[in-house]
């Protein structure tokens, strides 16, 4: 049982870490604002929560898994709460998204 | 096959996010791509504590690292609400849940 454990905590842990890396590299790579907020999503949605679940398998105590689950808890509200308020902070700041040309011309006209 | 060894390779990966944020961080064109990559930062740094709490079988961390988040996300709102309206009075105009 606590090898089962063990192997679905090193899965849980290396898969968040993967995650965590590719929202990294998607932050500093992608062109405009609104792209790099998908990709902060992506770090703070499934490498966050994949860390903190294969955590929760090495607690030997409800308190540690409690406290775990509600740090969890804490960030899913709170991440698309503030990706939310960035959007649309920027928006009112007259910060727009990159569009493709065709795109942009037929906005402008209407 | 120790847990150990998953738990390291977590912190490696979020000091190499963190590495990736804090360049975005000194090169974002608006202050807003230095925003999310502050707050980026910070969520990986409440990851870093829980995982280093494991990695030293001090589980207390967990505790900070709970007080971090609710600091990190007050203090992502402030900073949102300073640079949007240029002070943190207050909205007048009641329906946008204080932060525009």
């Amino acid at each position: 049982m606590s090898m089962v454990l063990g192997a679905l905590s090193w899965v849980f842990l290396l898969a968040g870490g993967f995650f965590v890396i590719v929202g990294g590299v998607g932050l500093l790579r992608m062109p405009d604002l609104f792209t790099r907020m998908h990709a902060a999503g992506i770090a703070d949605t499934m490498g966050t929560g994949l860390i903190l679940v294969g955590l929760t398998f090495q607690s030997d105590d409800w308190v540690v898994t409690a406290k775990l689950l509600l740090i969890l808890y804490f960030i899913i509200f709170a991440n698309p709460t503030s990706t939310h308020a960035v959007a649309r902070s920027a928006l009112d700041n007259d910060i727009r998204p990159l569009l493709p040309e065709e795109q942009t011309d037929h906005r402008a006209a209407s | 096959m120790s847990v150990a060894g998953a738990l390291a390779a977590g912190v490696v990966a979020i000091l190499v996010t963190m590495t990736l944020a804090l360049i975005r961080s000194f090169k974002g064109p608006t202050v807003y791509d230095r925003i999310l990559a502050v707050n980026m930062v910070s969520s990986q740094t409440i990851l870093m504590l829980a995982l280093l709490g494991f990695l030293m079988g001090r589980p207390r961390f967990l505790d900070i690292a709970l007080v971090y988040v609710l600091i990190a996300f007050t203090g992502m709102m402030a900073v949102l609400k300073f640079f949007g309206h240029d002070n943190l009075e207050p909205s007048d105009r009641g329906d946008d849940g204080g932060v525009r």
